[in-house]
């Protein structure tokens, strides 16, 4: 085993470090946007991955993610970060080709350490499918990993993330609470079961729960990551579609009520809920459930609209991957709130 | 008092240091919080209401908040706490004090009467209005009374207890003297005292909330 440096490593990193969705999102609207028809998903949807239609039926997805560390070890932190940059490919229902790494790293540090980040990432990119095919290396004072992935995808299979139906069952193939856990990790006060439970849902690629729902009668899917389900979900229902949640089926870190009781609260929780916290409408939710549906995901799993008489079978599938996982509501008919959690 | 320093410390550590300060704290402390960013207030804010803690806020400046939060469960004071936008909030001139008064905030009553409808209707708002006014946890600095609204300080008026209600909470009560001439009031003012239009236009002009009703 390596040595390590958890001290300077691990620093409320993960999908907790990303800017908040407000902010982002006044720098983004200012930017001029050149019409291209074969960018068929790009910045003005609220996706994070670009597809490119190149013939009538091949398109690239282009994605890319990094972050600063979440957990302690390096090798595990390589797995999440790799396993969340290739999400993007998956949660629009490509498949991945190659990868390129991101790396931010302190000249000073063990080289080791940056040794197994590198390690970990790889062979969640082999996992995939993918081939590692080289990547960018800046000398910084803190560590951040991440990758670039291309993949690829037919233009009609495209799963975007605002094509709900009416009638659709949402589906989440993951538990929420991950940064929760990481954050009460970071103040000492997680257990290790906890903790395990976290890496091991983070470390997960989606590319088994996107082959499942690609079978099924899927409208709409995106990747939870850093502005929490609630977030993705208001963007999944646009201006059209009102989600109905049942907090009772919403799978999570056993462990996160007791930690967000105990106040173990990020900023960017708190930045989700000033982003949408208008648009969502809570009847009889604890303050702890509140907390777990802002929380923001590193690693997440996807987030599925699907065609209602099927749900059912795609969740029996997806149970099969060993991480929690539920149909936690339905989408209706646009309402006053974007989603009401009861 | 129990005084924290957290600026340079990121959320949760604020939350969690302030929660252990108040964990065996007896019924009365307070524990004074000083963050510089403004989700860190917006965390506390939602311990302090989770804990049935009473809150404040004030904002000295873009990086220093000073949050107290007290064991007393009642009468809390709820701030109003917006967006991660509202960073700019720390240059109003907006700031409770301990009694419950929020500075910069002023109420102008121009009429007797409020909102436009019947006139019987329009009074009797006004009567509520003002006694409403009364029982807020957070009160404007000053009551700004002019035209039509000059004779709700005066004898005869059914608001003045509650104007004198306002006055003991420590609220100013301006009434135009130009309107009280005009109104042939000038004897009859009950409560509060009189001021011009140079005053009523400072106080309008440096507000950072105005209330109208």
């Amino acid at each position: 085993m390596i040595k390590q440096e958890p001290v300077v490593f691990c620093k409320g990193g993960g999908c907790t470090a990303k800017l908040g969705p407000s902010v982002l999102a006044r720098v983004l609207d200012k930017l001029q946007k050149k019409r291209d028809p074969n960018l068929l998903i790009g910045y003005d949807s609220s996706d994070d991955a670009a597809v490119y239609r190149l013939t009538r039926d091949l398109a690239v997805v282009q994605t890319l993610d990094f972050f600063p560390p979440m957990v302690e070890d390096p090798y595990t932190f390589g797995q999440i970060a790799a396993a969340n940059a290739l999400s993007d490919i998956y949660a629009m229902g490509g498949d991945v080709k190659t990868a390129l790494n991101i790396v931010c790293f302190p000249e000073s540090m063990d080289m080791n350490i940056l040794g197994a980040i590198l390690q970990g990432g790889n062979e969640k990119v082999q996992e995939a499918g993918g081939t590692l095919a080289g990547g960018h290396s800046i000398n910084d004072e803190s560590i951040k990993y991440g990758l670039s992935v291309f993949g690829t995808i037919h233009p009609d299979h495209i799963l975007a993330n605002n094509t709900c139906h009416v009638g659709d069952a949402l589906l989440l193939t993951k538990p929420l609470g991950v940064g929760i856990v990481c954050t009460a990790q970071h103040v000492g006060g997680a257990s290790a079961q906890a903790v395990d439970s976290a890496i091991q849902s983070m470390s997960m690629i989606n590319k088994y729960a996107s082959e499942i729902v690609r079978k099924y009668r899927t409208h709409a899917c995106t990747d939870v990551t850093g502005f929490g389900f609630l977030v993705h979900l208001c963007e999944m229902m646009d201006e059209r579609f009102t989600a109905v949640i049942d907090k009772d089926k919403i799978p999570y870190i056993q462990e996160c009520k007791d930690y967000a009781e105990e106040f173990y609260l990020t900023a960017a929780a708190q930045r989700n809920r000033n982003h949408v916290g208008g648009k969502v409408q809570f009847v009889d939710t604890s303050f702890a459930m509140e907390e777990i549906l802002f929380d923001p995901q590193t690693s997440g799993g996807l987030l599925v609209s699907m065609d209602a008489e099927d749900a059912g079978k795609a969740f029996e599938e997806l149970k099969t991957l060993g991480l929690s996982c539920n149909i936690v509501g339905t989408v209706e008919k646009g309402q006053e709130k974007k989603v009401i959690v009861r | 008092m129990i005084r924290l320093d957290e600026r340079g410390k990121e959320c949760p550590i604020p939350i969690i240091e302030a929660k252990k300060a108040l964990e065996n704290a007896p019924v009365g402390e307070i524990c004074e919080v000083i963050v510089d960013n403004e989700i860190a207030v917006q965390n506390l804010k939602k311990m302090a209401d989770h804990k049935g803690y009473s809150f404040g806020v004030q904002r000295k400046s873009a990086q220093e908040m000073i949050v107290r939060i007290s064991v007393s469960g009642e009468g809390s004071q709820t701030v109003q706490v917006d967006s991660e936008d509202a960073v700019s909030y720390a240059d109003c001139k907006v700031s409770m004090t301990e009694d419950g008064i929020r500075k910069g905030m002023i109420a102008v009553i121009s009429s007797g009467t409020m909102g436009t409808g019947d006139e019987k209707l329009g009074k009797t708002l006004m009567k509520g209005f003002i006694y409403a006014l009364t029982q807020q946890d957070i009160m404007p600095e000053t009551v700004l009374l002019y035209n039509g609204g000059a004779f709700l300080s005066c004898q005869g008026s059914d608001s003045v207890q509650d104007l004198k209600t306002l006055e003991e909470k420590g609220v100013k009560i301006l009434t135009c003297g130009t309107c009280l001439n005009y109104y042939e009031l000038s004897e009859k003012l009950e409560v509060g005292t009189v001021t011009n239009l140079y005053e009523i236009a400072e106080k309008e002009t440096a507000a950072s909330i105005i209330i109208r009703p």
